[in-house]
């Protein structure tokens, strides 16, 4: 496309001042945690201290809870993550390849979930978990977070396999195989890259949970990584530091996911546009 | 896997109905778990807003009747919330969507390290909502974020104060943190429906000696249309019950000026423990909500039908 330099420039300039609103609050965070306590209020507003230190993020991995709280966090989202691909990609399977009376009403039902708000369900949910000792524990968190995203990723994994053709398994199945296991043997290894998609949305998701984490969970022992940093910032609200250490921390596993499949978002999007 | 075991003389009958019954075996524990986990909480939900059901008092759980919706239709906070989530709604849905089209329309042309600068904007939308929320309330305190002195130097505040504790500004913090946030949702979304749309119709226009604004206002937006609408809906719905960055950066404060009805569900429910009386506001609101959707439902029947 012939375009005018004029344009080109602001363009590229444009991007530029994107970029930089974009990451100047995620920069911030990395300068104030690298900042050392004696510079961090005469050098405030400066773009980087004049004398960088890692102690804060030793004292947060070595003198804190934040280890609890990162394992939390690990084993409720990790746990989520592989129960929600699990039931999802057989409630996904069943939506995408078979026809059936209730199929209407499932998805109905599904839709309904993502609809309403689901900080109405706080108080009902501490009132059943409670009861069954699952309040203030990982299991509890790990059913309800499963529950929530479990809808959501049945419609992304019934996308997946309605891009697959369905011969595949009609060929197996002349040969003898049961649906079940043309489905285990030759839908689920051509899904992966779908696999690997819900696996990492519903992990984030997973891991940057609040109100229910707030809700069901009292003591540091069983605190996620967003109960425990909120806890910190109420008690200690002068360690920024370390404060921002810590949510450096946080933000690791949910940035990795996000270049693993940064570029194949814009992409999967056209494609389910596409199908309608 | 059992199915495996039928031999394939047994009688048809019992084949038939192992095949009816197979997409409800994939489809069941998903559907347990959902009816369990949010189906009967919201029925039960519903039930508490006529009950009287207080965390820490063994004698409550009575039924109430109205009780609750009397005590909300006197409620000067659950009113100021509810003007509060109007605003908050509106500013950080048509914020996010105007900057989202602008990036979205930016990332369309092709340029060298287009991946890379894509990568970089959509960032925000990776990082958790309770980090982004202390991140932008961070940024706004003048003893460790630059915000403050910069608005002071440009004018915009009379002294370096952070706006999170000004009744007058603060809603304007957890509005600035989900624009940041909300933004390259808004784009992946809208760079989608764009990359979907064919190249050649712009190549006709131009020949035809289409300049670039009757292009974008005769092709682009009537494309983008139907997928702008469905966004804003749902995004709309979405925002008005994310609580997260206000209960993370204001608790609804100062005087709660950044209260909406989200946040004070959450509040009546976490910090006072009366449950019934959350539920009742939870309820009110998700009539509003239905009721918004409705709404917009009709509305586009109608303008479908005159079109």
């Amino acid at each position: 496309m012939r375009s005018k330099p004029f344009l080109t420039v602001a363009h590229r300039l444009a991007i530029l001042a994107y970029i930089v609103v974009a990451l100047f609050p995620l920069f911030w965070l990395l300068k104030v945690s690298v900042t050392p306590n004696d510079l961090l209020y005469s050098e405030g507003v400066r773009m980087w201290p004049s004398r960088a230190t890692f102690e804060h993020y030793t004292f947060v991995i070595a003198h804190s809870a934040f280890p609890t709280f990162f394992k939390n966090s690990l084993i409720v989202a990790g746990s989520t993550a592989v129960a929600v691909t699990i039931l999802a990609s057989l409630a996904g399977y069943a939506l995408s390849r078979f026809r059936f009376r209730a199929k209407y009403w499932i998805v109905a039902l599904m839709l309904v979930t993502q609809m309403f708000p689901l900080v109405m369900l706080v108080a009902p949910i501490f009132k059943m978990l409670s009861p069954l000792g699952l309040t203030n524990s990982l299991t509890g968190l790990v059913i309800v977070y499963t529950a929530f995203n479990v809808p959501f990723a049945t419609f992304l994994m019934q996308s997946f396999f309605d891009g697959i053709p369905r011969d595949l398994e009609e060929a197996a199945m002349i040969d003898g195989a049961t649906q079940f296991v043309a489905f285990r043997q030759i839908i689920l290894p051509l899904t992966l890259p779908g696999i690997a998609a819900t696996l990492g949305f519903v992990f984030t998701a997973a891991w940057s949970e609040l109100l229910f984490a707030l809700m069901l969970i009292s003591g540091n022992d069983a605190a996620t990584f967003p109960v425990g940093l909120l806890t910190f910032v109420s008690k200690f609200s002068v360690d920024f530091g370390q404060m921002m250490a810590a949510g450096i921390l946080a933000l690791i596993p949910a940035c990795l996911f996000f270049l693993l499949i940064q570029r194949y978002l814009v992409q999967g999007l056209t494609a389910g546009a596409v199908k309608g | 896997m059992t199915l495996a075991a039928h031999p394939h003389a047994v009688r048809p009958l019992r084949k038939r109905i192992a095949d009816a019954s197979e997409p409800y075996l994939y489809s069941a524990p998903a559907l347990i778990l959902i009816i369990a986990v949010m189906l009967v909480p919201l029925v039960l939900g519903i039930s508490y807003a006529f009950r009287d059901i207080q965390l820490l008092n063994p004698f409550s759980g009575g039924f109430i009747g109205l009780d609750h919706f009397r005590a909300l239709g006197e409620d000067q906070a659950f009113f100021r919330a509810l003007r509060n989530t109007l605003w908050w709604t509106g500013a950080s849905v048509f914020l996010q969507f105007i900057f989202g089209l602008i990036l979205a329309l930016l990332l369309d042309k092709p340029f060298a390290g287009r991946g890379l600068a894509q990568a970089l904007v959509f960032l925000p939308w990776a990082v958790p909502s309770f980090l982004a929320g202390l991140n932008w309330a961070w940024l706004f305190n003048p003893v460790i974020g630059p915000l403050p002195h910069w608005m002071h130097a440009l004018g915009i505040l009379d002294a370096p104060n952070n706006i999170l504790s000004d009744p007058q500004l603060a809603m304007w913090g957890p509005i600035a943190a989900n624009v940041w946030w909300g933004i390259p949702f808004f784009a992946i979304t809208l760079l989608a429906a764009l990359q979907a749309i064919p190249r050649d119709l712009y190549e006709a226009a131009s020949i035809d000696g289409a300049g670039p604004v009757q292009r974008f206002l005769s092709i682009t937006l009537p494309f983008l249309a139907p997928t702008i609408a469905i966004t804003i809906l749902l995004r709309t719905v979405w925002i008005s019950n994310f609580a997260d960055l206000i209960v993370v950066m204001t608790n609804g404060g100062p005087a709660d000026r950044t209260q909406i009805v989200a946040s004070y569900i959450f509040t009546q429910a976490f910090k006072r423990l009366d449950f019934g009386y959350a539920s009742a506001i939870a309820l009110v609101l998700l009539v509003l909500l239905l009721a918004y959707s409705m709404l917009i439902v009709l509305l586009r029947q109608t303008l479908l039908n005159k079109g």
